[in-house]
């Protein structure tokens, strides 16, 4: 029998691309218009072509010179985060509790951070970081370290990467958590009638077994870090100097600060793109990894 | 390589003081070195937990475990030597073939050239040789089971070789080939292999003593033909055999047993029979022929016959009493009222599940 072909089903399909079209495609579609023109306020727009992004690749230029800075920031503090981060939320999920009372404790207690908003963390760690009434600042000062983020550089970054990992690193625990869980307890039978050590366990079962959740969490991390705005905003306000300017920062200046609309359109839409592209890497990387060449057909 | 002893060995995994309440009731029994044993049993009869107890994933809650009369209850896992297979294959993602059937040997520190002896030869004797440098993951859940029995057959220097229910996830025809590949695997080998299942088939074509059990209890051990011929227990009667043994409420009094007012002769007298307990019968369907009514032979009539293509069985009624029998080859009955001819020798009497034995 022939297959009954009905075109009239597209009409089911059309309410999800209206709504696509409302809520992606066209602001997407505005900010790649934005970004070929020059605005002089007043709704006067004059047609630029691939000015701005000539201008944004080219280092000598202002606009270049401030996006290569800041994206060497965001590239040096994503990196530091996933270093960070990854290692210590997988040590904290094996540390969990798999059984009992403390089980819902721990989770409550992890969650937390998790569950604050961007910019109240951001308040929290301002005040708790002051030299003056912060307690951490204060500790610190008074037992001889000189910690000021407001004036220093490194501390300023300290306090932003410090701020994150105590804001996020719950996330790749749960995560980790989750993926240690559903391993069956056959297997960690098997390990111990095999005779493996505790590092073997971890490096033959645990580890493999965390896979998936860890490409999730490395993802989240990584994207979450490299869009990352409030926090060191509220914070450092992209300072001492432009020491914590991060590409979002830089963004919010040039659009909002100095309204050049063209510009900021160019700028997100490269932040965009760099984004998506690190993401893909990273899920190629960590889906192939450990995965077995096809052998040739017939060859095994 | 060890002689293992269970010496009141029970557990429980509640803190229940009952013994009735035990997952396993208290057992004391000796695995020789070098033997093939079935733990055979339904779901849920503790078999698993016996065999858990003995490789020490799980401790016991009362009761000794020895190896080779060393006392070993309280070590653990890792130092008691034991090799055990899963039900579902446990493959280490990571790993080759190869590399999944050298850890076990790897972790204890054998020396290199010793490892690719022993792995080779497994890989050999299981058929894994042109699989030996994939990954494992890549395999088959068949395949994947079979580097989990190389696994456990991997260490020459075992005390014993425990296998839980180990050919559950292999398709019928493989199922075969890997049971006859494991019994060989046990002559060669010269190892003390503890085999659980609950198919009775499997059980008795792999071992030499088969260890039926019951609610928590070892209700008998013993050969294949001796659980066949003289099951000590009407359940091993039920379980082992197909269809399974004939129980039938009697009243017996010396050499006589009286089913709903039929009377059967017996081959031996029974005049001490407890007082209050609940007696019966059992015979199994193959040594109850069906006949042609006649002076001696119990009346009944047939119900069904069921074709099994070598041997038919009858279904038949003794007044309210059901059970089966066997119909001689070119015998077919004329209507249904038919004789029942016992082989008196294989009629036993059972008092409260137990066999009782005659004088």
């Amino acid at each position: 029998m022939d297959k009954t072909i009905n075109n009239k089903a597209w009409f089911l399909v059309l309410p999800v691309f209206l709504l696509v079209a409302f809520s992606a495609i066209l602001p997407l579609m505005t900010v790649v218009n934005y970004s070929m023109q020059d605005t002089f306020g007043n709704n006067q727009f004059f047609w630029n072509g691939v000015g701005w992004f000539k201008e944004l690749l080219d280092p000598s230029t202002d606009l270049g010179g401030r996006f290569l800075a800041s994206l060497w920031r965001n590239l040096i503090f994503s990196a530091a985060i996933l270093a960070i981060e990854v290692p210590l939320g997988i040590v904290v999920a094996l540390a969990m509790p798999r059984q009992g009372w403390t089980v819902a404790f721990t989770l409550v207690v992890l969650a937390l951070p998790l569950l604050i908003p961007w910019n109240v963390v951001g308040t929290i760690w301002q005040i708790f970081g002051r030299p003056d009434i912060g307690l951490f600042g204060y500790v610190l000062n008074h037992i001889g370290l000189d910690y000021n983020y407001v004036s220093n550089e490194a501390d300023a970054w300290f306090t932003v990467i410090l701020m994150d990992v105590w804001h996020w690193t719950s996330l790749v625990a749960l995560l980790c958590y989750s993926g240690l869980k559903s391993i069956p307890d056959a297997y960690y039978q098997a390990a111990q009638i095999d005779g493996a050590s505790r590092w073997a366990v971890f490096k033959a079962i645990q580890l493999p077994k965390m896979h998936r959740v860890l490409l999730i969490a490395v993802l989240l991390r990584f994207m979450d870090s490299f869009m990352i705005y409030t926090e060191p905003f509220v914070v450092t306000g992209g300072g001492p100097g432009n020491s914590t300017t991060f590409i979002s920062i830089e963004l919010v200046k040039i659009a909002l600060g100095q309204f050049d609309l063209g510009k900021a359109a160019a700028l997100s839409l490269v932040y965009n793109l760099i984004i998506l592209i690190v993401c893909w890497v990273f899920y190629t990387i960590m889906t192939n990894a450990g995965a077995e060449r096809r052998p040739v057909e017939g060859g095994a | 390589m060890a002689r293992i002893d269970l010496e009141g060995l029970a557990h429980s995994y509640g803190n229940g003081s009952d013994v009735e309440s035990y997952a396993l009731k208290p057992v004391t029994m000796t695995w020789r070195q070098g033997g093939a044993y079935a733990l055979l049993g339904p779901s849920g009869c503790g078999k698993t937990t016996l065999l858990n107890l003995i490789s020490g994933i799980l401790t016991p809650s009362h009761g000794k475990i020895l190896f080779d009369g060393t006392d070993i209850t309280q070590r653990s896992t890792r130092e008691r030597n034991i090799a055990q297979v899963f039900q579902f294959p446990v493959i280490y993602d990571t790993m080759t073939v190869g590399e999944n059937l050298a850890f076990p040997l790897k972790n204890r520190g054998v020396p290199k050239a010793e490892i690719d002896k022993r792995v080779a030869e497994i890989a050999r004797l299981l058929d894994l040789t042109p699989d030996l440098n994939r990954k494992a993951t890549r395999l088959t859940a068949d395949a994947k089971q079979k580097i989990s029995l190389g696994r456990g057959l991997v260490r020459s220097d075992v005390a014993a070789v425990l296998f839980d229910e180990p050919l559950t996830v292999i398709d019928p025809e493989l199922k075969w080939q890997l049971r006859s590949k494991l019994k060989a695997l046990h002559r060669e080998l010269d190892l003390t292999m503890i085999y659980v299942t609950h198919d009775q088939t499997e059980a008795l074509t792999f071992a030499d003593t088969v260890v039926v059990m019951h609610d928590g209890r070892v209700v008998q051990s013993g050969t294949p033909a001796e659980l066949f011929d003289k099951p000590a227990h009407t359940f091993v009667g039920y379980f082992i055999g197909s269809p399974g043994m004939n129980i039938l409420s009697a009243e017996v009094k010396g050499r006589e047993a009286r089913i709903d007012g039929h009377t059967l002769t017996l081959a031996r007298s029974y005049d001490a029979l407890p007082a209050g307990a609940k007696i019966e019968i059992g015979v199994r369907p193959e040594f109850v022929d069906v006949a042609a009514p006649g002076p001696g032979l119990l009346d009944a009539n047939i119900e069904r016959v069921d074709d099994l293509g070598r041997i038919r069985f009858a279904r038949v009624r003794v007044g309210d009493v059901k059970f089966a029998a066997r119909l001689p080859a070119g015998f077919s009955p004329s209507g249904s009222a038919i004789g029942l001819k016992f082989n008196p020798a294989y009629v036993h009497v059972y008092a409260d599940s137990r066999l009782v034995e005659g004088a």
